[in-house]
């Protein structure tokens, strides 16, 4: 029986240092010198590909390079009939690519340039009885989205448009035994779902309902020897789980719980030293996903050169701030 | 079966691969080209096959035409992106359109799914077609068979319970649950499902309590420093009337492992956890049980779980604090910012 942790092992070779610029140049150029293949494989999450370029620019205080013009433009393009916004021209609208949309049009504070009433109206047409909420028409059900139509619609202060109340009986529905959460009633907890749901119940403010301790243990639990954190018990470390495990905790108020400098450590060896972008693991290509949480698990980690990130939303502070909202947060 | 399956990959291999603009029988059809989106300004040499798969794919969507050979073209466009969950709705409107034999289907996104196990789309597409077929026959060897490659697998395990709900197919779960046990005691996976299955059929009644405490004891016995067991284990004692402290079983073979010089850490948290609960006993030595909970945190914090100290330190604290002013139930975790 084997005994050995899966985790990876840190070489010296990794980079120990913030390589901010080369960051910078990665998301600009993404999409532009990026072989074709990649781009148009790509296609069907466009939307979401852009607010990570964006908010990981924003954070690092590039935003500048982008082109707001342009993307406005492709956002309004994006708009179905029924309000909903699609990954790309031409696609079917889903809560994911609509939540990405607004995530967007907040930073730029630009959210007139869609049609408000009609995007309302489609967040609220996926609403179950149940409280649960669909991504899209065809009915998948999954606390993702719950997460999605409560974050959507209250950076458009329009939270009181759907049955909160049942919304939240929902994702609490989803809550195990481990103190954690799944995508579904039963299904085994998984961080980037418990961040979901801690993010839906932070924007409600009902974060009364979870266990604060029991999950921030689950969660500190998650934190590897390498210093990495993985998503669920065995399973091997990940950027992206930097991110979701530490927006989570720092929610509960219980980021300290995690070793705060292995973790910096872990997350800076994932930087690709020649173009700039984070990897899930060492070693590995860089994409624009990984690059956006790496940069904000750093910026929760307290890292100057980052501007500070809201846990609950994964957008820069100082936009939660200027719209004015106050997503609950707990403390110890 | 394998007639209405055949994609026009195989009618024209890699070699042989003729573009749609140049066949025949697509030569009504306009193609419609990419719309840019940001960031490209120049527009992009895409791969000849990808533009013209996805210029056709674009043609018939807008001219809504739901004909066998814009079925062809959607199977053609999935196989260069499966991720595509445009072309996947697109294809059930047009099964539903042409009243297609589904059972094809089905043959068709299996062999999809053990290409992309980790795919939402194909998933979801399976679910939508079983549903439409009403018949979960083939559902649970679907999942074994992912599941054989990667016991984990969130879409698998997901698809599987929603099977087994549905259709009511607990019967033989448990049965398949210890034989992932017995391939990898710490699959989280596979004792999340435990939990599922008892949850969902006769419940944590006190017979079945005792069953449960008295497996995953076994497994402990095996091998200790294993989460997923631990975990396991405080979730069948919340439905267990002593707590998780008062149970004989429980506590023996804590205190022998103990005894036997076993520091796993999650050993040792369980330790701390039936100290707290005994803390808050009137007929408890309150005074023991704290000293041995500090204890045990303390080497968790300082030996044993290094990694984790300021939750051990953070454990000790709060509870040397409920001991001053036991009115305090929690220790400060329901307090709002
Ligand atoms: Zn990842």
């Amino acid at each position: 029986m084997a005994t050995l942790m899966k985790d990876i092992i840190l070489s010296s070779s990794h980079p120990k240092e913030l390589l901010l610029q080369k960051h910078a140049d990665f998301i600009s150029s993404y999409g532009v010198n990026k072989d074709e293949y990649e781009y148009c494989m790509t296609e069907y999450l466009r939307m979401s590909g852009v607010y990570w370029g964006l908010t990981a620019m924003e954070l690092i205080g590039n935003l500048e390079r982008i082109n707001k013009q342009e993307i406005l433009e492709f956002i309004k393009l994006c708009q179905d009939d029924a309000g909903g916004i699609g990954a790309s021209v031409g696609h079917d609208p889903h809560l994911l690519y609509t939540l990405s949309a607004v995530q967007i049009l907040s930073m730029y504070d630009a959210l007139d340039i869609v049609n408000v009433d009609r995007l309302v109206q489609y967040v609220k047409s996926l609403q179950q009885p149940d409280g649960s909420f669909c991504g899209d028409k065809w009915g998948e059900v999954d606390t993702r989205f719950s997460f999605c139509a409560v974050a959507c619609l209250s950076l458009l202060g329009k939270l009181e448009e759907i049955d909160v109340e049942k919304a939240v009986e929902f994702v609490v529905s989803c809550m195990n035994f481990d103190g954690g959460f799944g995508s579904r009633p039963g299904s085994e907890s998984h961080a980037g779902l418990i961040y979901c749901c801690l993010g839906m119940l932070s924007i409600t403010g009902h974060l009364h309902y979870v266990d604060a301790d029991l999950l921030g243990w689950w969660l500190c639990e998650r934190q590897l020897p390498s210093g990495g954190l993985n998503g669920r018990p065995e399973k091997l470390p990940d950027v992206c789980y930097s991110w979701w495990v530490l927006a989570s905790l720092r929610i509960l108020g219980r980021l300290h719980w995690i070793r705060r400098e292995s973790l910096v450590t872990f997350v800076l060896a994932c930087q690709d030293p020649e173009t700039g972008g984070f990897s899930d693991r060492p070693g590995d290509l860089p994409d624009p996903f990984h690059t956006i949480f790496g940069l904000a698990a750093l910026s929760l980690l307290g890292e100057p050169a980052i501007k500070p990130v809201n846990p609950t939303y994964c957008m820069p502070q100082h936009v939660v701030d200027r719209l004015g909202l106050r997503p609950q947060k707990l403390t110890l | 079966m394998a007639e209405a399956d055949s994609s026009s990959e195989e009618l024209y291999d890699e070699t042989n691969w003729v573009l749609y603009k140049y066949r025949v029988d697509w030569k009504d059809v306009t193609p419609v080209p990419q719309d840019d989106g940001p960031y490209p300004i120049v527009a992009i040499v895409y791969s000849e096959k990808f533009q013209d798969i996805y210029d056709y794919f674009r043609a018939v969507l807008k001219s809504s035409e739901k004909s066998e050979r814009a079925l062809q073209l959607t199977k053609d466009a999935l196989d260069l992106n499966p991720a595509n969950y445009t072309v996947w709705q697109y294809r059930r409107e047009i099964l539903k359109h042409l009243n297609k034999d589904l059972i094809p289907e089905l043959q068709y996104v299996k062999e999809m799914i053990e290409d992309n196990p980790k795919n939402y789309q194909v998933w979801h597409h399976r679910r939508i077609i079983v549903e439409w077929l009403q018949d979960p026959a083939y559902e649970l060897s679907l999942t074994e068979t992912i599941l054989s490659q990667d016991s984990k697998n969130y879409h698998a395990w997901q698809h599987r319970q929603w099977i087994i709900r549905t259709f009511k197919l607990f019967q033989n779960e448990l049965q398949y649950v210890n034989q992932l046990l017995d391939e990898d005691v710490r699959n989280n996976s596979a004792w999340n499902q435990r939990y599922f299955v008892i949850n969902n059929t006769t419940g944590f009644k006190p017979d079945v309590v005792q069953q449960e405490l008295m497996f995953t004891l076994d497994k402990i016995k095996t091998v200790s420093n294993n989460e997923s067991a631990w975990n396991y284990l405080r979730g069948v004692l919340l439905h267990h009337d002593g707590g998780i402290s008062q149970d004989q079983n429980v506590r023996q073979v804590c205190e022998e492992l103990y005894s036997s010089g076993n520091r796993s850490p999650f050993l040792l948290a369980f330790l701390v956890d039936m100290c707290e609960e005994n803390m808050e006993r009137d007929d408890g030595d309150k005074e023991e049980s704290l000293r041995r909970a500090l204890q045990l945190c303390d080497v968790l914090a300082n030996e044993y779980d290094t990694i984790r100290r300021e939750y051990w330190n953070y454990m000790a604290r709060s509870l040397a604090q409920r001991m001053d002013c036991p009115e305090r139930e929690a220790t400060g975790s329901t307090k709002t910012d």
